[in-house]
């Protein structure tokens, strides 16, 4: 199944897909455009991976790593799909990366591979937005590149794990403005998804809403205002995203 | 006597209750108890955020590596880091040693708390985002670098001892000098000031508001001091700064408590 939050006439309601539109949860059915689409779970703990497939980590020039390269991100930085996403004016390179997500369902700790799939309530789609002109060797990447507001879109659906036979074969595609950029399968990715929830639960306890975005591979190009970005995984979804101008009051 | 804002282990909601600093009693449900008499869960409600380097010690604690491999150039913004749900324990829980650890390093750092969304605020204002003040323990398995996020050194189960409470506001008068103490076992292990920022609490604040929200409930720990004192297994650690409260927990083995996480 595949499960939707969506903002609906003043009111919050969970979704799920039917023919192409939506049944919200008190059995109305509406169609896709008539809705806010909200990310379809609310975030506990977010772990996103870096230089998580050989290719990409080599277009940035970098060798793959040994452990797996884990940051941590904020709930500010999270919206729907057909949501907007700031430029700020001063970057020069601002590019998007579609990545799969794994949404945990239960409480994990000290789970091996062969039972990681267990932990996992479904999958959906993220673009986690990096800033690169802000990067800083730091604790990198750092907040100011990877957590800024509303720079990671997730959704439009929660689909059930059941109904995704193998994670581990599915194909990303980005378009920016119908235009294809980025294309690859998360066959390539360096640590899998079990490797990932075997990784993280072997210190510390993995618990439901925990989110695993498990990184991005080759095909990064730089976006600019006005740009409709659209990172799609085969079987999960199809994300719409536009890029506009930062527009801010200082006090 | 100031206002706080607490969380009781067992209980499900926030409370209010009223803090007396002279004699380190807590006001509650019109009786008074010694702070050491209650049961203490985590009051935090929103993002926990760390800052790494924000005190000039624990800058120059680096030296001239800022400016070598991989760092290359000293850190220009606040340099951040979040301290997820699974590490926050309140005041008296245990903190869980990991099996195949002997030492932590006790993070003794103040926590801000925010009032309502803090987003391109000026340093002047910031104090009007401000509802309170905690202590908290940002503990780590000590490590050197600080060039890739620390999640396997800084964010095990019970890593974020904090609390007791969240003093009101006015209890400080400038959260930039106060006393930062640190004691193992009774003994005095370290002392500091956050006069010794590099970023002010309102500067620090500033900067951050600058690229993302802080919100309503979350807590930014604006940093911890250099010389971060180790403790070991039973030892008691009580990290106390001045006009906001004293955090105490105990290290205890992680296979010694139940499910190996925070009890």
């Amino acid at each position: 199944m595949k499960r939707a939050r969506v903002a609906y006439k003043g009111m919050i309601h969970q979704a799920v897909e039917q023919d192409g539109m939506l049944r919200l949860d008190d059995s109305r059915v509406v169609a896709e455009d008539e809705v806010v689409w909200l990310p379809p779970v609310k975030p506990r703990t977010v772990f996103a991976l870096g230089l998580n497939y050989a290719d990409h980590a080599q277009e940035l020039a970098f060798k793959a790593p040994e452990e797996p390269l884990v940051f941590l991100k904020g709930p500010n930085t999270f919206i729907g799909h057909r949501a907007e996403t700031p430029r700020p004016a001063d970057v020069t390179y601002m590019h998007y990366e579609c990545e799969l997500a794994v949404v945990i369902g239960r409480p994990a700790r000290k789970v091996k591979r062969e039972d990681a799939y267990d932990c996992v309530a479904g999958y959906t789609v993220c673009n986690d937005y990096a800033f690169r002109d802000y990067l800083e060797n730091y604790y990198r990447p750092n907040l100011r590149v990877k957590n800024r507001n509303s720079c990671t879109p997730l959704g439009p659906w929660l689909v059930d794990a059941a109904d995704v036979p193998d994670p581990m074969n599915l194909t990303l595609r980005t378009y920016v403005n119908g235009e294809l950029t980025q294309e690859g399968t998360t066959r390539d990715m360096i640590f899998s998804v079990p490797d990932l929830i075997e990784y993280l639960s072997s210190f510390m306890t993995l618990n439901s809403g925990d989110l695993i975005l498990t990184g991005t591979p080759k095909g990064t190009v730089d976006t600019k205002v006005g740009d409709e970005v659209v990172t799609e995984i085969e079987g999960i979804g199809r994300l719409v995203n536009t890029i506009v101008e930062e527009k801010y009051v200082t006090c | 006597m100031f206002r706080a804002t607490a969380k009781f282990l067992g209980k499900s909601q926030l409370e209010e209750v009223r803090i007396h600093l002279g004699d380190y009693t807590v006001e509650y449900n019109g009786k008074r108890y010694d702070t050491s008499a209650l049961k203490w869960d985590s009051p935090a409600t929103g993002t926990v955020y760390g800052t790494a380097l924000n005190y000039q010690g624990a800058l120059a604690a680096l030296g001239d590596a800022v400016y070598e491999s991989p760092y290359q150039a000293p850190p220009q913004a606040p340099v951040m880091y979040i301290k997820p749900a699974n590490t926050l324990i309140g005041c008296g829980q245990p903190i869980p040693l990991p099996e195949d650890v002997t030492e932590l390093e006790m993070g003794a750092a103040l926590g801000v708390v925010i009032a309502r969304p803090a987003f391109h605020v000026s340093e002047a204002e910031v104090l009007d985002y401000v509802i309170g003040y905690t202590v908290a323990n940002d503990v780590s398995i000590p490590h050197r670098s600080v060039y890739r996020p620390a999640i396997s050194q800084k964010c095990r189960d019970g890593f974020c001892p904090l609390g007791p409470w969240i003093i009101q506001r006015e209890a400080v008068a400038d959260p930039d000098r106060l006393g930062v103490r640190v004691y193992i076992n009774g003994q005095l292990r370290q002392e500091n000031t956050t006069a010794n920022l590099i970023r002010s609490v309102p500067r620090l604040i500033a900067d951050i508001a600058e690229f993302m929200t802080l919100n309503a409930g979350d807590v930014l720990l604006v940093g911890v001091p250099e010389g971060a004192p180790l403790a070991r297994a039973g030892d008691r650690v009580r990290i106390e700064i001045e006009q906001v409260g004293c955090l105490d927990n105990i290290v205890v083995p992680e296979q010694e408590l139940l499910g190996g996480g925070a009890a």
